[in-house]
């Protein structure tokens, strides 16, 4: 388990006083965090406690109503013109995002591309690489994932768990600093859970790729955090090292929903 | 029917009329249902409101008067006559242009918002997304939609006799009914017979798009497509 401790470092990742509503609706109130560079973090708690948000926000599908969110230093929702703080344009927001890749939990491949399609798609689209250069790319992520062979396969054609290590690679061609993922096993038939997430923590001991995973498998979290957030009613409720939060939470929301979880 | 070769030929000097139209009409209406569909979802509110009007207006007035409007009201106001062929062709495409924009806009909105965010978290542009991911989903959902439209437009040239055009209606009409007026039903059943297999050609074209596309995508035409499609007869 690689230490937390990376004190001192700019945070890749920094929440401070964020709210999002919607509607009357509160999902997330006075949020404020901060992710260091390589760390990685699982984000826990019962469904509708705004962990998905947090992702969704981070990826720019949503937009917050109060406080700021940065990525690497740059802000998310404004940018600098002329000296003055601005609201950002289509094209600040891109070049943020270019920096984040996420994982859905449905996969969300293209279902009109096959799976070679998928993964240059982006890189030689958005990033400009060649043609070569992208297919070279797509064939080592490939491999890594365990699908060489089915790179001229459609997307219809593979299972579930194929279809997740596809879209896992597709979000890797990118070469992000910060991968989100997004209850990526949850749609999965449980006998190809374990494939994917030893897959992830590969990932995860091989690059210095900064995690944030929702997730509800708590072996999971546990082995492959460097720390974990509990989450309730859209506030951090625990945050602390796996070995403490899944060994002796503190808070009691924490123990009644770690009991309920891992009694199910 | 001893007059059956009369009443072919006749009516087989229509059929060129009939099929420009029909072809042209069809290139008009793909241009125009592409434009002014993608035109009803942007995001400029101007842009929305005269996309708006074009269909609305269009699709709410008679085929016919718009049609004398183009050929008789117009030349008023800006001085020249529109050659007759191509004011149908004008008509027949701003007409079903109108519903084809409809039919753009409901199946690029039936493309799962997943697909939308998969790309945004790719980093793609709006164009790139609209282009490469959603429109090619999205065309498949067209298709049948589109077939129904087609047939539609191919009928409605039967509306081009209105001004002077010798198309097959024409030819039945004003040619063959006046000097065989006592076979007149089976002259009627022979234009019949000439809309039903044009209709059936179109239907066999867009099966096949239809097959190809839903293939691209790695899925089997849906059964909305089976179902929509009127060429019972060809499967």
């Amino acid at each position: 388990m690689p230490s937390v401790e990376k004190s001192g470092a700019d945070p890749m990742i920094a929440f401070d006083g964020v709210e999002k509503r919607f509607g009357d609706n509160v999902v997330l109130s006075e949020l404020s965090f901060t992710v260091a560079p390589g760390e990685h973090v699982c984000l826990i708690g019962p469904s509708g406690s705004g962990k998905t948000t947090i992702l969704r926000l981070l990826m720019t599908l949503e937009k917050c109503d109060a406080g700021t969110i940065t990525v690497g230093g740059t802000s998310l929702s404004h940018m600098e013109k002329n000296g003055k703080l601005v609201p950002a344009d289509e094209k600040h927001v891109r070049d943020v995002r270019k920096r984040i890749g996420m994982v859905f939990q449905q996969f969300n491949l293209f279902p009109n591309m096959t799976v070679r399609g998928n993964l240059v798609e982006a890189p030689t689209r958005v990033l400009g690489l060649s043609k070569d250069e992208a297919d070279a790319r797509a064939k080592e992520l490939l491999d890594l994932v365990g699908l060489g062979d089915r790179i001229d396969s459609h997307p219809t054609q593979l299972s579930g768990g194929q279809q997740q290590r596809v879209a896992i690679a597709r979000a890797l061609a990118m070469r992000p600093d910060v991968l989100l993922l997004d209850e990526v096993t949850s749609a999965l038939d449980p006998e190809l859970v374990a494939g994917v997430l030893k897959l992830l923590s590969d990932i995860g001991s091989s690059t210095d790729i900064t995690f944030l995973c929702v997730t509800h498998e708590m072996g999971f979290a546990r082995d492959f955090s460097d720390r974990v957030m509990m989450f309730d009613g859209g506030r951090v409720i625990e945050d602390a090292a796996p070995e403490k939060l899944f060994t002796a939470p503190e808070h009691e929301r924490t123990q009644a929903f770690l009991h309920a979880v891992v009694d199910r | 029917m001893d007059n059956l070769g009369t009443f072919l030929s006749v009516l087989s000097q229509g059929l060129p009329f009939t099929i420009i139209a029909t072809v042209a009409g069809i290139l008009l209406t793909i241009v125009l249902s592409f434009v002014a569909g993608l035109a009803l979802m942007s995001s400029s509110k101007t842009v929305r409101v005269i996309s708006r009007i074009y269909v609305e207006g269009l699709r709410g007035t008679s085929e016919v008067v718009q049609l004398f409007w183009i050929f008789f009201a117009l030349p008023v106001l800006v001085g020249f006559q529109i050659v007759p062929i191509w004011a149908g062709i004008l008509v027949l495409g701003l007409n079903h242009g109108a519903y084809g924009a409809e039919i753009v806009r409901g199946a690029v909105q039936s493309v799962p918002r997943a697909q939308v965010e998969g790309a945004i978290a790719l980093s793609m542009t709006p164009a790139q997304r609209m282009r490469r991911v959603i429109l090619p989903q999205a065309v498949v959902e067209m298709l049948p939609s589109f077939n129904n439209l087609f047939i539609q437009l191919l009928k409605s040239t039967a509306l081009l006799s209105f001004v002077s055009i010798n198309e097959i209606t024409r030819q039945a009409q004003q040619v063959l009914v006046p000097r065989f007026n006592p076979q007149a039903f089976q002259i009627f059943l022979l234009l019949l017979v000439m809309y039903l297999i044009m209709s059936l050609v179109i239907t066999a074209i867009m099966r096949t798009l239809e097959r190809v596309a839903a293939a691209r995508v790695g899925r089997k035409p849906s059964a909305r497509s089976r179902s929509q499609a009127t060429g019972a007869g060809i499967a």
